[in-house]
């Protein structure tokens, strides 16, 4: 599926959207907080500073937490997919990171009648080509 | 524009404000409410009816232009530079003053200045913030001596096309992340509905509020709806409304207008040669928090909204009871059971605010909440906010004067993530 809006990515963000080229889902970790942060940022929000801010990979596993269906976007682009599904998973291993995901395999857009989505069920992470070399993260779900 | 955030009160414990009393807010005024700019009458303009309501302001309180030495304003009442719809571009200007985007889409205090010939100001802010961090920002202005007569300026625009559409097919910057997955208000929708599973409620349950809102602002001159569309708003009327979101109908959602308002604040010595009754800001406190990730969840919400409220009673004194005249934001109209329960008003706690909906809300009865009738009454002006609970405390709410008492006045907005509280009274102490 063509993505309607493609992420471009800017220095702080580099190492996440380069990761996913590779097919790794990556985050910040701050070693002195001893906490992950997503969306990454230039400082940890804790403790405010960036030395002790490095990447680090995740199990790309996720439960779903919850979803919100959008009828009337305020994002053009997406207008031709509505309604479409939002759902939104906490990371495995630290159910406080959470992300975003349209489940397009199993869901997707255009809905036609509110899906019976899965409160709790396990995803994977997929990379999926938003346009020629951008990959971004996915969700699939896989029990 | 640089943001100015060193007047802010938001490092805990606050304790109680040293400005206590010193400043006051007395005057309002507020220009026509249309629903959008046509985009060619420069009468019409948000600059033209920012100077509108200044001078209405002014004339309230029976001042003129050389008694205020401060400007303090929001310059569009919009943050982040946030464009106002999705046709407006690049396009030619007018003859001068509007020959530039200010006085069209934004209005500064410099602005004003050379349109409306005020001589003595010696402090001009164009800070950017909602309305109640601007009252914030005055009040401690005034405590600090910096100005002494400051006129306080909230002009919102809406122009031709659809309100703060985004026709962009890449995503920069923090918007990036939700974007990429067409993450819009699906938001509010969706820490609402982690709201409603929590304490076992649903979106219906908020048409008592939102229709009760909607009286009230029928009784307010100003309100976009008293001006344009009087009709009665029904219960059926919300139950049936369009949905954005799920969990989030065109109802909840406040309309986009054209108004501008502005208030006079001064001295508590200055005041009493105003025409009007002095109301006394006894406390402000501001906040700004992050989402532990991406998605703000409904623990985020809660433990921000908490954190807030009791940021207010610590730099108020105050206790829940103490406030007559409480104006939680609600625009989004699911924030407001947040701010309801935070500051458990009327003793509601957490997860009980549909139930106090369902009792007696009514601007005649024991918990006139929102007399004003908030954004969703008005418009999204913002700025019956401050109107309301000052015209309260000072008894010139007409058709919407509580019967209940009206000494103690709360006003508490914007967001969950990024708030101002100002509480005010009849008294100084
Ligand atoms: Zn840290």
């Amino acid at each position: 599926m063509a993505r309607p809006i493609v992420p471009v990515p800017d220095p702080v963000s580099q190492p996440f959207w380069d990761a996913c080229n590779e097919g790794k889902l990556i985050v910040q970790y701050c070693s002195i907080c001893d906490r992950r942060q997503y969306p990454p940022e230039a400082t940890c929000r804790d403790c405010g500073f960036d030395f002790h801010l490095s990447w680090q990979e995740t199990s790309g596993r996720a439960k779903i937490v919850g979803y919100s269906i959008t009828y009337d976007s305020r994002l053009v682009q997406w207008h031709p997919l509505q309604p479409f599904l939002n759902v939104i998973v906490a990371l495995e291993e630290d159910p406080v990171i959470n992300f975003h995901t349209n489940l397009i395999d199993d869901f997707g857009t255009n809905l036609t009648e509110e899906p019976d989505i899965p409160i709790g069920a396990t995803c994977e992470v997929q990379f999926v080509e938003a346009a020629p070399g951008r990959m971004i993260p996915e969700w699939k779900i896989v029990k | 524009m640089a943001r100015e955030v060193n007047w802010e009160r938001n490092h805990d414990p606050v304790g109680i404000w040293n400005g206590r009393g010193k400043a006051v807010l007395i005057g309002r005024g507020h220009s026509p409410t249309d629903r959008r700019w046509d985009g060619e009458t420069l009468e019409k303009s948000l600059g033209a009816y920012m100077m509108i309501a200044v001078q209405n302001a002014l004339d309230d309180v029976g001042i003129g232009l050389d008694d205020v030495d401060g400007i303090i304003g929001s310059a569009g009442g919009q943050g982040n530079g946030a464009p106002l719809s999705d046709v407006w571009g690049p396009r030619p200007y007018f003859d001068a003053p509007y020959d530039s985007e200010d006085g069209l889409t934004h209005v500064t205090g410099q602005w004003l200045r050379q349109q409306m010939g005020f001589k003595n100001l010696r402090y001009i802010n164009n800070h950017g913030d909602p309305v109640w961090n601007l009252i914030g920002q005055a009040a401690q202005a005034i405590a600090d001596g910096r100005a002494e007569t400051v006129v306080v300026t909230y002009p919102n625009g809406n122009l031709p096309g659809r309100y703060h559409q985004d026709p962009s097919n890449e995503a920069r910057g923090p918007a990036v992340w939700p974007n990429t997955w067409g993450w819009g208000l699906s938001g509010q929708g969706f820490t609402f509905n982690q709201y409603c599973q929590k304490y076992g409620t649903n979106h219906d349950r908020m048409a008592p509020f939102v229709v009760q809102e909607r009286k009230n602002g029928l009784l307010w001159e100003h309100s976009y709806y008293a001006q344009h569309e009087p009709g009665e708003f029904t219960e059926e009327d919300y139950l049936n409304g369009r949905m954005i979101a799920r969990d989030l109908s065109i109802f909840d959602c406040d309309r986009p207008v054209l108004a501008a308002a502005a208030y006079v604040m001064t001295t508590a010595a200055k005041a009493q040669d105003m025409k009007q009754k002095p109301v006394y800001i006894l406390d402000h406190t501001e906040s700004q928090f992050t989402p532990r990730s991406l998605v703000q969840t409904i623990d985020d919400t809660e433990e921000w909204t908490d954190i807030q409220a009791q940021r207010s009673y610590n730099g108020s004194g105050l206790k829940p009871e103490d406030i007559d005249v409480f104006a939680p934001y609600d625009g989004f109209a699911v924030f407001t059971q947040y701010y309801i329960e935070a500051f458990g008003w009327r003793g509601v706690k957490r997860g009980e605010a549909h139930d106090f909906y369902a009792g007696d809300i009514s601007l005649k009865g024991p918990n006139p909440l929102n007399s004003g009738g908030g954004n969703m009454g008005t418009g999204r002006m913002r700025t019956v906010f401050i109107t309301d609970p000052l015209e309260q405390l000072q008894g010139r709410a007409g058709d919407r004067q509580i019967t209940t008492k009206a000494e103690v006045a709360v006003t508490h907005g914007v967001l969950p993530i990024t708030a101002g509280t100002v509480v005010m009274s009849t008294s100084p102490d």
